[in-house]
């Protein structure tokens, strides 16, 4: 039965030597080991979580910036429009601001060509009369040699001024 | 050697692992002990018996074999029977005991130092080298047991029953020598630990990495717990130091060769340091569900308490059977196939060489098998202390409130 009979010696030395490496192994080595691979763990934990938020804020990021784009887009469009309808506006007022200037120059020149063919006529009128004056003046002085002859005359002449 | 008592030890031992069996809750790990053991017993009785039948002594021819079988013989005090037959059973045996000396080949050995405490006189500490002369120091060396002598050179009972021997035998020497590599080992791993913080590991260290991180999440955590990490040290320290033990068992020469996990004493301490520490850091829950089990009604209490006291010293001793056994069994098994050349060889020569190949594959292989063996057995042990330690720590919900609801409390 030597088999199955635990040796006192070895029992002795068995326990000595155990708790002895026990001690000294968690002491020494247990202890940083496990503590290093704890850290190590934490992190690794750590950057996978930080990426994770860093993607989180990146699709945010961009999602506001697709916003802000779009944002842009339309503002853009809506300006163009703006300034389009504006130069519209504008070209359709110098259209008709141009034609009823023309129409006011029209009219003025209308006018002006009135007063000056009125002026014109006034002027011929006084023309004609001094030459009448002056026509007449030689004929009397032709004529004023008989009397009678001067009379009808002027007759003559006066019915030929009213007709005129 | 006693024969008559050859054929019982291992009865005894499967007995035990039968036991074992029982509580074992992996399945595939019950039959191999008794496997073994079956198998042990089938090559080892035959062996022995084979003594008194066989007449001649054949002398192994090749210088190899005479240096094995000189190896295989008992190196004992009578030099005179050089030419004895070859005793399979005594062979083994030798092989996987202690000893007071480091067998290394033929008569060469290594002698170890004695240390003998008496109650009376104290300390005698001298060479095993002694012992071949004869008596030495009032002691003698009678089959591996040191035993008082009087001058007169009959044995003292009294002052044997009084003296305690923790000599350096092959097996502490062993012990010693695989502490101090785990103590390297470790050490240096630490080390570089703290050298590398926060980088990859290398090395040694990442051949330890996966293994220890192995342990920490899959045995201890699973088995123990968000209270695991206070048992971490002890179950590391028992899995490698059971794990470098087994693999040194397998080297067949100097460093290895100590049969120290196989040896009852070794496991016994083992064992016993499981169930310090389960009773230890065991809660009130756990004691409470030992001596009373809660929502049990009390008939039942009469038959269940008795099993739950037996089972709380029953799980350290299956502990303790397991690992001895199969590691036992494994190197009778391959001690048994070396064996079977000799065997052969007493009979005639050319039987002999022509079974060794076929013993050479099996031994050959059942060292293979003993290397899954050194890592299950490991695992195991410490698998089990951890689901040991588990229970103790474990928090039994339903306790409190179990007045209230005593019909759910009886099925948890």
């Amino acid at each position: 039965m030597e088999l199955v009979k635990p040796a006192i010696g070895l029992l002795f030395w068995m326990v000595l030597a155990f708790s002895t490496l026990l001690f000294l192994l968690a002491k020494f080595a247990w202890k940083p080991i496990l503590q290093s691979l704890k850290e190590r763990e934490d992190s690794i934990d750590g950057a996978l979580e930080t990426a994770r938020k860093t993607k989180e804020e990146m699709a945010q990021l961009r999602s506001g910036h697709e916003k802000l784009m779009a944002e842009a887009r339309a503002d853009r469009d809506t300006i163009l429009k703006e300034a389009r309808e504006i130069k519209d506006q504008i070209i359709a007022e110098a259209k008709t601001k141009a034609s009823s200037e023309a129409n006011d120059i029209v009219a003025r020149a209308k006018e002006e060509i009135n007063t000056q063919k009125r002026a014109a006529m006034a002027e011929i009128q006084k023309q004609v009369a001094t030459f009448s004056v002056e026509i007449a003046e030689k004929l009397i002085r032709h004529e004023l040699s008989n009397d009678d002859k001067q009379k009808a005359l002027i007759a003559g002449f006066l019915k030929d001024v009213n007709q005129n | 050697m006693e024969l008559k008592s050859l054929p019982l030890r291992p009865n005894s031992i499967n007995l035990l692992s039968q036991i074992h069996a029982m509580h074992c809750n992996i399945k595939g790990f019950r039959l191999f002990p008794a496997f073994i053991l079956a198998f042990a017993i089938l090559f080892s009785s035959p062996l022995v018996k084979a003594d008194s039948l066989s007449t001649s002594v054949a002398a192994p021819d090749s210088a190899s074999v005479a240096a094995v079988q000189g190896e295989a013989m008992p190196k004992t005090e009578h030099p005179a029977e050089k030419s004895e037959k070859f005793n399979a059973g005594e062979m083994i045996i030798e092989h996987i005991s202690d000893s007071h000396e480091w067998h290394i080949v033929g008569h060469l050995a290594i002698p170890l130092p004695i240390i003998i405490y008496n109650t009376q006189s104290g300390f005698s500490v001298f060479s095993s080298a002694h012992f071949e002369e004869g008596d030495y120091a009032g002691y003698r060396l009678v089959k591996n047991e040191i035993v008082a002598v009087n001058e007169d050179g009959t044995i003292n009972e009294a002052r044997t029953k009084s003296s305690f021997d923790i000599s350096i035998t092959k097996n502490v020497a062993a012990l010693l020598i695989s502490v101090s590599l785990l103590l390297f080992i470790f050490l240096s791993v630490a080390s570089a630990y703290k050298k590398r913080a926060g980088m990859a590991p290398k090395g040694m260290q990442s051949f330890m990495e996966p293994i220890i991180m192995f342990i920490r999440d899959d045995i201890a955590k699973a088995s123990i717990g968000p209270k695991y990490e206070r048992f971490m040290p002890f179950l590391l320290t028992v899995f490698f130091f059971i794990l470098i033990n087994n693999l040194m068992g397998l080297i067949p020469f100097l460093p290895g060769g100590a049969n120290l996990t196989g040896n009852i004493a070794v496991t016994m301490v083992l064992a016993l340091f499981t169930f310090v520490i389960t009773s230890y850091s065991a809660t009130g829950s756990y004691w409470r569900h030992v001596i009373a089990m809660p929502g049990v009604p009390p008939w039942v209490l009469l038959i269940l308490t008795p099993i739950e006291i037996l089972g709380v010293f029953l799980r350290p001793f299956v502990l303790m059977v397991r690992l001895f056994a199969n590691i036992t069994g494994g190197h009778i098994i391959i001690l048994s196939f070396i064996s079977l050349i000799f065997i052969f060889g007493e009979m005639s020569t050319g039987l002999g060489l022509g079974a060794s190949p076929v013993s050479l594959f099996f031994a050959i292989f059942m060292s293979c098998l003993e290397l899954l063996v050194a890592f299950l057995q490991a695992y195991v042990f410490t698998l089990l202390s951890a689901i040991y330690f588990g229970s103790a720590v474990e928090e039994h919900h339903h306790e409190e409130h179990h007045h209230e609801e005593h019909a759910e409390g009886a099925h948890h």
